[in-house]
């Protein structure tokens, strides 16, 4: 079943045009990445995904709904959850209080839970869990991003750029916990990378973006052995 | 680069006099041009027209005095190596953490001081006069640190909603006959509707704007007071507006035929004191049920999300938070209690005029609110008393008492630019709290 769908979905910035008819579809279970350099309009997808800035042509559905003119917040309620760029923590609430807010639209009755799972992903939110979020290593910021996004029990995560800036150490640990997600709880996850080696690596399907269009797709192991991918993205270090 | 830190030797081994010197002579310059013509020169009443006086010798005296303060001030910072803005910072922030760590008493202390007050001086009236106005004050400071300490909205229109509920409690009492106490919750929703109102349109503006915005609203209610004369009564005011009873217990000497007084039904000799202390009563009440209330609605999702929404806009809108939903709620909810405030106001008066209603309140309460340290409601309570209270005890200063409320915010400003108690402590713990919090930086 196709969770999300994006079909001829055009954005702009005032005059420029950010995404020139992007057609993307993510099936439900399934790890999907975009990679692309950087200003390809990777994020401004994800953000127009979550209706902010809304298409200006095209249609976004979500299992089947047409979300395209929809608030964000409204979005949000359906079942999407977005770890946004640059991760958006609060950093002057506490570790649990940021975990709190990610289960703003949840039902009450199953934060309980859900905390202890979240804890169980990311066991250094546990310890941290008094400590306010501003203090956080950079890597334990988009833990709680993620984890905070996975507090709403959201049908589809979208993460932009989850290992911006980080360590590789803590980037492995990341992606490995991700694929965790999708295998233990059948998470469908559509992820926003740079880093193209480690996300076509995790993804069981790839597409690649270049000045606001999709040039590429592909299973993740077929575009990690293209070889215009290998030249663009993965030669020169990964 | 060389005589820099040139300079930072001269001042290790001793004074540097041309250093001092020179920054002196800069002061004197500026007070120089400031004092021309606001010492220098005096408009005096004459025949036939407006003379001018000139006050040469005047202005050479503040010029003098200037120029020696400030030479003083220099030499003294350059001997006392006065602590880096950080360290000073660090050790205010431990005072906060330590006043917040020492809330649990402190917040008894006061409470327990508070409900003494008129026990103690129950015979000085000045004195719980006074301490009812702090605590209106008080009342008005935590209803406005919801809008702008807990939600982060800039209101410098605060005094309409106070306003409104002065004028609902007024004109209800005085064209329908109603009790303060059936009145009471009419102001508070009237404001509270009055919050919407304004807030629908408004609330999509940010910052400055917002600001602007609020600062023109509480203008209008006040111009639309002072001008609909038929309803309001204009600058005249409203007055004769009935005293609040006491579980139907009047306090007048000689009350009404049928009517029982507080001083006949408690066998007591008559006192006029007595309502007074009432009052004050009744104000302490609305500002520990306002107290109450934000710290309850601290801990529930909604008061959650107007601190959320006051740190990253886009992040709560990512969560599935309703941006303009919530900040209309911190907007009523504030000006709900603006018009239980405002009710209050108008029964312990007994008159009201829009000359209580002006943008100096605004700026009073918002004053507050900002020198005790956003979203702190001990923070709240030690800023009303400082500069309510303080106002009052320096009333015999008369002209100057304005020059120290002045000094006093620019100090706090300068050694505490985050207000006095900006110390934020989480919500919601689980299990033992650990010291980390304590972190602040």
């Amino acid at each position: 079943m196709t969770m999300l769908s994006v079909a001829g979905v055009h954005t702009f910035y005032g005059n420029i045009e950010a995404l020139r008819g992007v057609d993307i579809e993510v099936g439900e279970g399934e790890i999907v990445t975009l990679i692309g350099a950087n200003g390809a309009g990777k994020s401004t997808l994800l953000m127009t995904i979550c209706g902010n800035p809304a298409a200006a042509r095209g249609q976004i559905a979500f299992a089947g709904e047409n979300i395209t003119a929809m608030p964000t917040f409204e979005i949000v309620r359906r079942g999407i959850a977005q770890s946004p760029e640059g991760r958006r923590i609060f950093p002057r609430m506490s570790v649990l209080e940021n975990l709190q807010m990610g289960a703003t639209t949840a039902p009450p009755e199953h934060f309980g839970a859900d905390l202890e799972q979240a804890f169980t992903l990311f066991p250094i939110l546990k310890a941290r869990k008094d400590q306010r979020a501003g203090t956080l290593s950079g890597g334990e910021q988009q833990m709680l991003a993620i984890a905070r996004a996975l507090m709403s029990r959201p049908r589809l995560l979208l993460l932009d750029e989850p290992s911006l800036g980080l360590a590789p150490l803590v980037v492995r640990q990341i992606f490995d916990t991700l694929k965790r997600i999708n295998a233990e709880q059948g998470m469908t996850i559509f992820l926003v990378e740079q880093n193209a080696y480690h996300a076509l690596k995790l993804a069981h399907r790839g597409y690649v973006m270049v000045n606001g269009r999709i040039t590429l797709s592909g299973s993740g192991a077929d575009l990690l052995a293209m070889p215009e991918v290998r030249a663009a993205y993965l030669e020169g270090g990964h | 680069m060389r005589t820099s830190s040139g300079n930072a030797i001269g001042v290790n081994s001793g004074f540097d006099f041309l250093a001092a010197l020179k920054e002196a002579g800069m002061a004197a310059g500026v007070a120089l041009a400031l004092s021309f013509t606001i010492i220098g020169m005096r408009t005096t009443g004459q025949q036939g027209g407006l003379g001018v006086e000139f006050r040469w010798n005047a202005v050479a005296i503040a010029v003098v005095l200037v120029f020696i303060g400030r030479f003083l001030l220099v030499l003294w910072r350059q001997r006392a190596k006065p602590l880096a803005s950080a360290d000073r910072d660090r050790m205010m922030d431990r005072v906060g953490a330590m006043v917040q760590h020492w809330s649990k008493y402190l917040g008894a202390a006061l409470f327990a001081g508070a409900v003494a007050i008129p026990l103690i001086w129950s015979d000085n009236r000045y004195v719980v006069d006074v301490s009812t106005l702090v605590l209106t004050y008080i009342m008005l400071g935590w209803g406005l640190n919801i809008v702008v300490g807990l939600a982060g909205l800039l209101d410098l229109g605060y005094v309409a909603f106070y306003a409104v509920g002065a004028y609902s409690y007024a004109l209800i009492a005085l064209h329908f006959g109603w009790s303060f106490w059936i009145c009471l919750p009419l102001a508070g929703i009237l404001a509270a509707s009055f919050g919407v109102l304004l807030g629908f349109p408004v609330l999509r503006l940010r910052g400055d704007y917002l600001a602007i915005v609020t600062l023109g609203f509480g203008e209008i209610i006040r111009i639309i007071l002072l001008n609909w004369y038929s309803f309001t009564k204009g600058p005249d005011g409203l007055s004769g507006i009935p005293r609040p009873s006491f579980f139907g217990l009047e306090f007048t000497r000689s009350p009404d035929d049928g009517v029982t007084a507080f001083h006949e039904f408690f066998n007591i000799e008559y006192s006029s004191v007595h309502r007074v202390i009432f009052l004050y009563y009744i104000i302490l009440a609305l500002a520990l049920l306002t107290n109450f209330f934000t710290l309850r609605i601290r801990k529930l999702p909604v008061g959650r999300a107007w601190e959320a929404l006051r740190e990253d806009e886009i992040a709560c809108r990512s969560l599935g938070i309703n941006p303009t939903n919530t900040k209309l709620t911190a907007f009523a909810i504030g000006a709900m209690f603006a018009g239980f405030a405002g009710s209050f106001f108008a029964t312990r008066q007994g008159f009201i005029s829009p000359e209580s209603f002006n943008f100096g309140e605004s700026a009073v309460i918002l004053a507050i609110v900002v020198l005790g340290g956003m979203g702190s409601q001990v923070g709240v309570v030690l800023a009303a008393v400082v500069l309510i209270g303080g106002t009052e005890l320096f009333r015999e200063l008369a002209l100057y008492r304005m020059l120290a409320f002045g000094i006093l915010m620019v100090a706090i400003m300068v050694w505490r630019p985050r207000g006095l108690l900006a110390h934020r402590e989480p919500t919601l713990l689980l299990g033992s709290a650990t010291e980390r919090t304590g972190g602040d930086r």
